[in-house]
């Protein structure tokens, strides 16, 4: 992407206040979640050990084992602790072992403990060949781009969304030679408050395609297959959030997934999953997509489908100011940072458009390296198709005049239905044609000092580093009881999924966390 | 009759000029995009009804997908005069016409309990008529004096609504339903009415659904009281709600 000038002129005291307010967020949050895990974690674990498949009640795997530690109070220690523990006993693989748990042949109460490090030791061989697997697709990614390059222009991000792997991969490969970049799967409704990830192709959904390790798969091997064709790398995107948080996410890195929605505090606000819940599920989910290379997208675009985009502007400037600080704590860098905004003033509103290059401007100053994530109108599109034509296009050139990166293509047809696989291809079309005949207008834009686009910037600036002084005195618990962002409500005790938070004993070991984050760090 | 008259028992789609017939659509064929896709986008047009069918555009979308638009004569036309529709038919009010009739009419803050039910995870709708703030500059049923609105958010089990509403003494209920794929709104909105009637509290509430599939008379073959569509305000759920409730309360 091309450097960052400053063409707004923004007080860099506020930035550096703003910043330093949601690290020390960050941070006592950090601390919260470095004593906790959760059974989505420890079932990420047994996944990145290897464990994969469906007992005969169709319930996974993974499922099966930490139901059986929870069970017998013994989570706490860590999957990896209490398999280690078997693979010296019974010489087993992981996926032996848990087979064994599911057929009640390995009663997991009745392991002989051993020390950390002899358990460390055990799970040593399966949790190198899993950073091992990842490295090989973090190599093929490269390999991949190096042979065909990257385009510094935005990528076009489309969705497809039948609920039907099969059809999405038709949709998909459709989209990508039309000149779609990205293709993010849209997850069927209610996948967010499963508390397992199904198993195997799918062909029925709702609104969207179930995320399983075999859809992942087979849309990969589809979008490799256009990606060869057209001399183009395709990246793949899909949703890691909601009570598998984690899981979604080593599935991804096992796939090759090369972007994923990934915000701290969206299943909190919009899925109402409890928040030590999410906070805790979210640093390994990034410690996992920063490792294998994950761009994660984040979801401040949400707050303004509730909240009202000129007024709540600054919630989302806050709001990308935490998120980029609770990834830098999973040691995820910059450039893989998709932090999320979104164009979404009423058309009503005079001036309006001003107001959108202001914001986009002013994120892309404050976050230069970060690969931007940019949502079209959805929130007033009527069902007036050559209307939202319009409106797109307006968003299309917010996004050239202020090169956003990851790219959404708004549809026509929004609010009226999944779009069609023409819908997809006209919004291409809008999108390709004006970053072409706008292509370095960016160039040649700068803006009036102390003209409205600047003015705006400062005022959205300012009151996020207003808010996040007062995030920072309350602590994120009490900032989300108090329905600071989107307006909505959220008690630290309340939600789904508390009952899988358990405090770490001292025996317990991640062993991914550790190599994860070492290697990003170099 | 005279072409240049405007007969509202044969209507017939306006172009530029009165009668003229001529309307725009466009589909997509899985055809390779050649003469042959065109000539069965012209057939296919034809079908449909249009006389002269027109190809403006065929474009591909893949090796074997291509788009039309396509222009035509429709030679069809339609009684006018005979159609009825069902609309929900009381008059708009104000929020504070909708306060002082509560207070004449009602004496009591009315109950509105709210949610986007069954797998719906769309807070869109429901938050556009509840919410303070509302949409578009028309204030949100929270905002109603005389009004205690209670949003539960999306994806709200209909069993779980149902129980709140209990709970709540709701006077009302408003259902919201954005996802429409395969037609699982009507699953959904089913399932309530079902659920309603089995424990027996169908007539304990007025039931009101909504989105932007919903009609007035879809409704109410599910057994809805209203359903509203796209470019409902909370003004326009308000005051039919309490208009209803009120005649319900002093029958």
């Amino acid at each position: 992407m091309a450097e960052v000038k400053e063409k707004i002129r923004l007080d860099k005291s506020l930035i550096d206040k703003a910043r330093n307010s949601a690290k020390r967020v960050a941070e006592n949050t950090q601390s919260f979640i470095d004593l906790h895990t959760t059974i989505a974690v420890e079932r990420a674990v047994c996944r990145l050990l290897g464990i994969d498949g469906v007992n005969e009640f169709e319930v996974p795997l993974p499922n099966v084992v930490c139901d059986a530690l929870y069970g017998h109070d013994l989570l706490s220690n860590g999957a990896a602790y209490v398999i280690g523990c078997l693979i010296k006993e019974t010489g087993l693989s992981p996926q032996k072992i848990a087979e064994g748990i599911a057929n009640g042949e390995i009663d997991v109460a009745q392991f002989k403990p051993i020390s950390h490090l002899e358990a460390r030791e055990a799970v040593a061989d399966a949790v190198n060949a899993t950073i091992q697997r990842i490295r090989n697709n973090v190599s093929t990614r490269k390999s991949f781009l190096a042979e065909y390059g990257d385009k510094d222009t935005p990528y076009l991000y489309v969705i497809v969304a039948t609920g039907n792997i099969y059809e999405d991969i038709i949709q998909a490969q459709a989209a990508a030679r039309q000149g779609a970049d990205v293709i993010a799967v849209i997850r069927t409704t209610g996948q967010s408050l499963l508390d397992y990830v199904p198993y195997g192709p799918t062909t029925e959904g709702f609104g969207g395609t179930y995320a399983t390790q075999e859809n992942f798969r087979l849309m990969r091997a589809a979008l490799d297959e256009v990606s060869r064709e057209q001399k183009r790398y395709i990246r793949l995107c899909n949703y890691c959030s909601g009570l598998c948080m984690p899981e979604i996410a080593a599935m991804g890195a096992f796939e090759r997934l090369d972007v994923m929605l990934n915000d701290a505090l969206y299943g909190i606000l919009f899925r109402d999953i409890n928040p030590k819940r999410t906070l805790i599920d979210q640093y390994f989910s990034r410690v996992i997509n920063s490792f294998a290379g994950v761009i994660i997208n984040t979801g401040e675009d949400n707050y303004l489908t509730t909240a009202d985009a000129v007024e709540e502007a600054h919630t989302v400037l806050a709001s990308q100011f935490l998120n980029e600080q609770f990834a830098l704590c999973a040691g995820l860098p910059e450039e893989q940072m998709g932090l999320g905004h979104a164009f979404e003033i009423s058309p009503e509103v005079e001036n309006g458009f001003l107001y959108e290059i202001a914001q986009a401007q002013m994120a892309r100053q404050i976050f230069p390296k970060a690969p931007l994530k940019y949502m079209p109108p959805t929130k007033f599109m009527t069902g007036d198709i050559f209307m939202g034509n319009v409106q797109d296009a307006l968003f299309n050139i917010v996004t050239i005049a202020t090169n956003q990166r990851i790219h959404l293509l708004g549809m026509l047809t929004e609010a009226i239905h999944t779009p069609f696989m023409s819908d997809r291809a006209l919004a291409i079309e809008n999108a390709k044609y004006i970053f072409n005949t706008m292509k370095n207008l960016s160039d040649e834009i700068e803006f009036k000092q102390g003209g409205i686009i600047e003015n705006r910037a400062n005022e959205v600036l300012k009151r996020a580093a207003e808010l996040l002084g007062d995030i920072e005195k309350m602590g994120i618990f009490q900032t989300l009881e108090q329905g600071i962002f989107a307006g909505i409500k959220r008690s630290s005790d309340g939600g789904k999924g508390l009952a899988g938070v358990v405090k770490k004993s001292d025996i317990y070991f991640n062993p991914f966390i550790e190599i994860m984050k070492g290697e990003a760090k170099q | 009759m005279n072409e240049k008259e405007l007969n509202l028992k044969q209507l017939k789609p306006y172009g530029d000029t009165l009668n003229d017939s001529k309307v725009q659509l466009s589909f997509t064929l899985p055809v390779p995009n050649d003469e042959k896709g065109k000539e069965a986008a012209r057939i296919l047009a034809k079908k449909m009804g249009l006389s002269e069918p027109n190809v403006a555009l065929a474009k591909s979308l893949d090796k074997d997908f291509t788009f039309y638009i396509v222009y035509g004569t429709c030679v069809h036309s339609v009684d006018y005069t005979e159609i009825k529709v069902q609309a929900v038919e009381s008059k708009v009010m104000e929020m504070e016409e909708t306060d002082e009739f509560i207070k004449t009419h009602i004496g009591r803050k009315v109950v509105v309990v709210g949610a986007a039910t069954g797998s719906d995870a769309h807070t869109v709708g429901i938050d556009a008529i509840m919410n303070r703030k509302g949409y578009a500059g028309h204030y949100g049923l929270e905002r109603y004096e005389m009004i205690d609105a209670h949003n539960l958010g999306a994806q709200v089990p209909n069993e779980e609504f149902i129980r709140k509403a209990v709970e709540l003494n709701a006077d009302v209920l408003l259902v919201s339903q954005t996802v429409t794929q395969k037609d699982v709104h009507i699953k959904n909105l089913t399932e309530l009415v079902e659920l309603l009637e089995a424990e027996g509290l169908r007539s304990r509430f007025i039931v009101v659904c909504g989105g932007a599939r919903i009609t007035h008379e879809l409704a109410k073959e599910l057994g809805y009281d209203a359903g509203f569509g796209a470019g409902t305000f909370a003004e326009h759920v308000a005051s039919f709600a309490v208009e209803m409730l009120a005649k319900k309360l002093n029958k």
